[in-house]
């Protein structure tokens, strides 16, 4: 499939171009990796994390999820970067670095 | 069967006949007497469909997008201020490909506030992605919803289509109708079929969003089609005529003593009949004069006008709106594909403002002269 009928030049996987943009996969969704947007990467310091949920509730792509060990981590194929999580930490655990290619 | 039916019943008859399932509509003059014809149908049993009576015309359009969705052939009609409150859905039936038809009993749009008519309110989404007919008569407006179908479902078109037709100028004449049998338009129009429906047990995204990486691509699919639309109305008309005995021109235009014509006018709709007249008159004086009725303004038949025009001196194009700060949009565009032509444009009938023979015969007498290029037909 060339690149002018898929959709998504960011994910591993391309959408079909349907007419009318239909898409008859479901769940495809986890194909298209909004990582690629991020200007800023939030990196939690897991030392000051006190596990308090509070990234994990705002991100608005459920970037955060909690590993086997119960941390805090971040999916950067999702995470795009609004750097709410980075706000909204109560106890200043997330730091932003500036994406470099 | 022939009989005397006004042109709104023509487009309800239209509906009806091509098997229409779900009709969202809501009413507004001189559109209200299609839905009126349609409830009748449905309560009197003769119809198998659901009217749904929405509480505007954006719940009308948005509503076409679940009834066709479902798999159900569908149907609505309005006019001016109603037809711009559907405007936000109309490219969206476009882009998500949905093949329905809508008869537009043409109106201006206000203000001031102004039930007559003129073609302001379509002719001002031509750029939403939708076919756009203009009819003359009854019967042409019977036989136009049924190829509006057939057009629409095309698998290379999956566009939806309006029909217009001149607010009460045609909504509301009476004429003789020659009305095809059931059968017979069955056998012209096919059951309505889709790929995509929604379908529970194979769930589909319909209407997601498009990322600057496809917009794009999916806006040239549609042009596309468009283009595709061409021959598909052209095959429509030819095997609606081989089955019904009736034809209009090649399907996108229609000319009128054209063969051998050197002044000729173009225009959309019901004027092109006094148009008509006007240019038999001349004849038997001995003018060499024609008429070009535009019946498909979108797709725009570049080919087929270049063609008309090849012969001739002078061409006047009669605008039934206006693009306020520029020019008549028939006008432009004829311009622009036909550079070596001498075209005079004529602003006419705005707001339902008569356009009468007297007018066609200052426009051909111009024509002849060459004298005035820019009009308003007062
Ligand atoms: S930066 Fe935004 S997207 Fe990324 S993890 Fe934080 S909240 Fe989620
Ligand atoms: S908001 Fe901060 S403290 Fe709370 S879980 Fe997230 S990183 Fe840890």
């Amino acid at each position: 499939m060339t690149r002018k009928e898929t959709v998504g030049d960011v994910a591993k996987e391309s959408i079909p171009l349907n007419t009318g943009a239909v898409i008859r996969t479901p769940g495809n969704t986890k194909k298209y990796h909004t990582g690629s947007w991020r200007t800023f990467r939030p990196v939690i310091d897991q030392k000051t994390c006190i596990k308090c949920g509070t990234c994990w509730r705002v991100c608005p792509d459920a970037a955060i999820y909690i590993d086997k060990d119960g941390k805090y981590r971040i999916n950067y194929d999702y995470c795009k970067g609004c750097l709410i999580c980075f706000r909204e930490c109560p106890v200043k655990a997330i730091s932003k670095e500036l994406e470099q290619k | 069967m022939k009989t005397v039916i006004e042109a709104s019943e023509a487009v309800a008859l239209g509906a009806k006949l091509s098997r229409v399932k779900v009709c969202p509509m809501y009413p507004i003059t001189p559109s209200t007497h299609i839905p009126e014809r349609i409830s009748d149908y449905i309560f009197d049993g003769e119809m198998d469909a659901e009217m749904i009576h929405v509480e505007s015309e954006h719940s009308a359009a948005s509503a076409l997008i679940g009834s066709i969705l479902t798999g159900a052939r569908s149907f609505t009609a309005t006019s001016s201020n109603g037809f711009e409150l559907m405007y936000e859905i109309l490219p969206i039936l476009s882009g998500m490909r949905l093949p329905a038809v809508m008869a537009v009993a043409n109106r201006a749009v206000a203000g001031p506030i102004n039930i007559w008519n003129d073609h302001s309110d379509a002719v001002s989404a031509r750029d939403q992605g939708w076919v756009q007919f203009y009819v003359e008569s009854s019967q042409e407006c019977i036989d136009t919803i049924i190829q509006c179908y057939k057009i629409a479902e095309d698998k290379n078109v999956q566009m939806p289509v309006m029909m217009c037709l001149d607010g009460f100028s045609l909504t509301h004449v009476f004429e003789n109708v020659d009305i095809p049998e059931q059968k017979q338009v069955d056998s012209f129009l096919p059951p309505f079929k889709r790929e995509d429906i929604l379908d529970v047990k194979n769930p589909k995204t319909f209407g997601p969003i498009g990322l600057p990486d496809s917009f794009m691509n999916f806006k040239k699919q549609q042009q596309d089609a468009m283009i595709n639309a061409i021959d598909v109305i052209k095959k429509a008309n030819l095997d609606y005529k081989k089955l019904f005995g009736r034809g209009y021109g090649d399907g996108l235009i229609e000319l009128y003593k054209m063969d051998d014509a050197e002044y000729a006018i173009l225009a959309m709709g019901t004027i092109c009949g006094t148009a008509k007249a006007k240019a038999e008159e001349l004849r038997a004086k001995g003018k060499k004069v024609g008429v070009i009725r535009l019946r498909s303004y979108r797709p725009f038949p570049v080919e087929a006008l270049k063609k008309a025009f090849k012969k001739l001196t002078r061409l006047a194009v009669l605008d039934r709106h206006i693009s306020l700060g520029s020019d008549g949009p028939l006008f432009t565009e004829i311009n622009a594909i036909a550079p070596g032509l001498d075209v005079f444009g004529y602003i006419a009938g705005l707001g339902g403002r008569d356009v009468t023979l007297d007018h066609m015969e200052s426009v051909y007498l111009d024509l002849e002269t060459g004298k005035q290029k820019r009009e308003w037909l007062m």
